[in-house]
């Protein structure tokens, strides 16, 4: 560096208004401007409304007396003793039960069918590619019309109600089956499948740092199983099978008893199911096909044999394409429960958004609620995506 | 281990005999050896391959009685598809589907006006196809066509009426004016420059607004001549109001669609730029809708556009009963939108930012000159994805009360007139032949664009 500095020439002074910086600003505050003027009409209107149509406001209505029945609930919940708060409730569970039933089928569905893609039998490739373009081409509701109205409405009426092995009866109100009743020291076997699901992550744990200290490989499976399954069971012996069942009985017109799944959830989890297992397919294929062939090659020529050469390479690094996608697949499904609306099965926005709007007329605390609720899924899932993400990136150079 | 050991061991093997003639190899080529090297290799894709077969054989047949070799294709009403009535095995009635289809596609428009949708469909058509086909000339105009003229036109047109003759007539003198100041700006220093010689031309080359007026003509043009036919035509027999509660269909479906695009396109531009921008409470508003509309699903938007958007303006501006989730579906599938664009505008590289801002050119420039077309062309595949996601979602109006497609379709189920216990698989049917071949239309395209883009990249 010399000692004798120039003086850098000092930049015109340009007129304020060609300034970025202050352009930024500008730019700025009128959007702010905009975006709060537009709130404030919008809220102002809206009271002004709300007070011509005589609605009330606020969450008030939290504590009324709901005054309907919802036909599936997973907790109590009656027309005569029940408030709105519970119906939104018993909506957001049965939201929930569909979407994590639907979630699970659709993931083992979509695994298969996307395999199923690539499997060098022809036949089966062709079959699963008809099955994806089908299904992926048209809409959920056209789907769920179908599964609703062509195939579980035309059952015969509860009278004539198909019975299936088991006790179990099919007809036009669902599928009834036995459901169990616990009795007296059933809690000792859930216990033994908790304390059967700790010992086999346990065992886990365990083999895993046995195998990479030692290079001991154990059967994690098996054992797996045996503490999960054969665990409880021997409690369940044990303590003397404390569990019988309440069998449906073939009334006149209807039957009585028993564990009834409605058709509406039948519906709706088929459709849920089959539509999204379409896309997952689609994801797990690209996942495959991703890891490229490089890596199996050298899985063979260090002497893996299909089964690990899967297991040990494939599967991991496809696995690190097939999951920001599966998880946005499974927010989908979550979304697109709401479909249960048109076939009448109460999810939260069939319940809350449907019958409580109606009743009190709220419209801007139903809607909002509803909303919040599926966007605290979304985005605790993108959160819980992002960490994944960054544990699963590929660490370079 | 040493080189002795090795040396030393007699583990080494020589073969003294000659082996016995192995039979030769099974054929590698030919369909019996296809077959079995894709159908029959190993004992798990031959139970897979069985499977197939069993499914195919117990499904396909039955698939094709029922909707060909026992379908009924013509009759009036119900009795046509009655089984015990004409005395053999029904399949599918398409009758019913020959004798309702104008309700499937113009819902309850007035018969004596669906020429006006008719002009509207061919006017959509030629804009997708003015849009999407590659070698379609002049494709600024057909942009221009495709997201100004043809949504004001279909607004005239379908809604017809005093308030929207009375906006076409604006617009009309709008268009005259600006092309007579036009012909006048390109006339008149032309006639005064033979007159007057060189002295007016500095005061002819010192008016931006005169240069600017040049560039747009061509589209001042094309504006004049649609709105000019649709002005003759309403001349002519005249465009009386439709309600938009008459509407349906087909109509509605497209309708639903379209606005979903032409809105949701330079929507989701404008939020993906505000998104990458560097301001940081454009970003923020940019990212909280963006999340916001992504993470909550359309039926609530629908709902929120259906039951809130009316509270939110004054009492005697409530919107139209279609409007609602029109504007519902154009902001939901502007968030997709932006998303995809956001993709496209993260792949350019660097360079053609810095190339562009060394330049000299301005952001607005930069990105309407340099960035944005280089980044939209290569998410077209993307932007086509969301729209067939857009236009499976369409169904979901159904829900707010607007008669879409599907909604016509489940209307005639409950009509007696076709009451069959063939009529809903029928009607299914149609329906499922309809959006697939639009939605596998639209994804076949997409592919096509991916493979032309990829072009480049092949070896």
């Amino acid at each position: 560096m010399s000692t004798v500095s120039t003086q850098p020439p000092q930049p015109g002074k340009a007129s304020l208004f060609y300034d970025p910086k202050i352009r930024g600003y500008v730019y700025q505050l009128v959007l702010l401007a905009l975006v709060v003027f537009v709130i404030y009409e919008a809220a102002s209107n809206a009271i002004e409304n709300l007070r011509a149509q005589k609605i009330a406001s606020g969450f008030g209505f939290w504590h009324n007396a709901a005054g309907f029945d919802v036909n599936q609930k997973l907790i109590p919940f009656s027309a005569s003793g029940s408030t709105y708060g519970q119906a939104f409730w018993v909506g957001l569970l049965n939201t929930l039960l569909v979407a994590s039933i639907g979630i699970v089928l659709a993931t083992f569905l979509g695994f298969f069918i996307g395999v199923a893609r690539l499997s060098s039998n022809w036949i089966l490739a062709k079959l699963a590619m008809i099955y994806v373009e089908v299904v992926r081409n048209l809409p959920l509701l056209l789907q769920l019309f179908f599964w609703y109205n062509a195939v579980l409405k035309p059952l015969p009426e509860a009278r004539n109600s198909i019975a299936l092995p088991g006790n179990i009866f099919l007809n036009n109100r669902g599928l009834i089956a036995p459901s169990p009743i616990f009795g007296p020291g059933f809690s000792m076997v859930t216990l033994a499948l908790f304390i059967g699901i700790i010992a086999a992550i346990g065992f886990y744990i365990w083999s895993k740092r046995q195998q990479e200290a030692t290079g001991k490989q154990y059967p994690n499976g098996l054992i797996a199983l045996a503490l999960i399954l054969v665990l409880p069971l021997i409690v369940f012996v044990i303590i003397g099978m404390p569990l019988t069942f309440d069998l449906p009985q073939q009334g006149r017109f209807n039957l009585t008893g028993g564990f009834q799944i409605f058709p509406e959830f039948v519906a709706l989890l088929v459709g849920l199911t089959t539509y999204t297992a379409a896309f997952i397919a689609e994801v797990v294929r690209a996942g495959i096909l991703a890891v490229s062939r490089g890596q199996t090659e050298a899985a063979h020529a260090l002497g893996l044999r299909p089964g690990p050469t899967l297991k040990l390479v494939v599967i991991p690094q496809a696995m690190r394409v097939i999951i920001p996608p599966l998880t946005s697949n499974y927010l989908n499904l979550t979304k697109n429960s709401s479909l249960a609306v048109v076939i009448g099965y109460p999810d939260l926005v069939q319940v809350f958004m449907g019958t409580v709007l109606n009743q009190t007329g709220q419209a801007v605390e139903m809607v909002s609620i509803t909303m919040a609720v599926y966007l605290t899924i979304s985005l605790v899932t993108s959160f819980f995506m992002n960490i994944y993400n960054k544990r699963m990136a590929l660490v370079e150079r | 281990m040493t080189d002795a050991t090795t040396e030393n061991a007699p583990n080494f093997f020589i073969r003294r005999e000659t082996l016995p003639q192995e039979a030769a190899p099974l054929s590698v080529a030919g369909p019996v050896a296809w077959i079995r090297s894709n159908l029959f290799n190993g004992p798990l894709n031959t139970i897979l391959t069985l499977l197939c077969a069993y499914i195919v054989v117990t499904s396909v047949p039955g698939i094709l009685r029922f909707y060909f070799i026992d379908a009924v294709w013509s009759g009036t009403n119900r009795d046509a598809c009655l089984a015990d009535k004409i005395g053999r095995p029904v399949g599918a009635c398409w009758a019913y589907i020959a004798d309702r289809y104008q309700y499937f596609i113009y819902g309850s428009y007035p018969i004596s006006e669906r020429w006006r949708v008719n002009i509207v469909f061919a006017m959509f058509a030629l804009g997708i196809v003015w849009m999407l086909w590659n070698k379609a000339p002049m494709k600024k105009l057909g942009a221009f066509f495709f997201f100004v003229l043809l949504p004001i036109s279909a607004y005239v047109l379908l809604l017809g009426g005093p308030s929207a003759t009375g906006f076409l007539h604006i617009l009309l003198w709008v268009l005259l004016a600006l092309t007579a100041y036009y012909a006048v700006l390109s006339f008149v220093p032309g006639i005064a420059r033979f007159y007057t010689g060189p002295a007016l031309l500095a005061v002819e080359e010192a008016a931006p607004p005169w240069k600017r007026f040049y560039r747009p003509k061509r589209l001042i043009l094309m504006a004049l001549v649609a709105f000019g036919i649709i002005a003759l035509l309403e001349n002519a027999v005249g465009l009386p109001r439709v309600d938009t509660g008459l509407w349906g269909g087909m109509t509605v479906t497209f309708l639903v669609a379209a606005v979903g695009i032409v809105f949701s396109l330079p929507l989701g531009v404008v939020l993906a730029l505000g998104r990458r921008s560097k301001l940081p409470i454009i970003q923020l508003l940019s990212v909280v809708f963006i999340e916001f509309v992504r993470g909550v699903p359309l039926i609530t938007v629908l709902f929120m556009a259906n039951t809130m958007l009316p509270l939110f303006v004054p009492q005697e501006y409530s919107p139209d009963r279609l409007l609602r989730p029109l504007v519902g579906v154009a902001l939901f599938a502007a968030a997709y939108m932006a998303e995809v664009i956001r993709g496209g505008l993260q792949a350019m590289p660097k360079g053609q930012y810095e190339g562009a801002m060394s330049l000299g050119l301005g952001y607005w420039q930069m990105m309407r000159l340099i960035i944005l077309p280089q980044a939209l062309r290569i998410v077209i595949p993307g932007i086509v994805n969301t729209f067939i996601g857009l236009f499976k979602d369409t169904t979901l109006v159904t829900i707010v009360g607007i008669f879409d497609f599907l909604r016509t379709i489940e209307a005639t189920l409950v009509d007696p007139t076709w009451a069959t216990p063939t009529t809903r698989g029928t009607g299914y049917a149609f329906a499922a032949m309809f959006y697939f071949l639009c939605c596998w239309g639209m994804s076949r395209y997409s592919i096509s664009v991916e493979k032309r883009l990829a072009a480049g990249q092949r070896r």
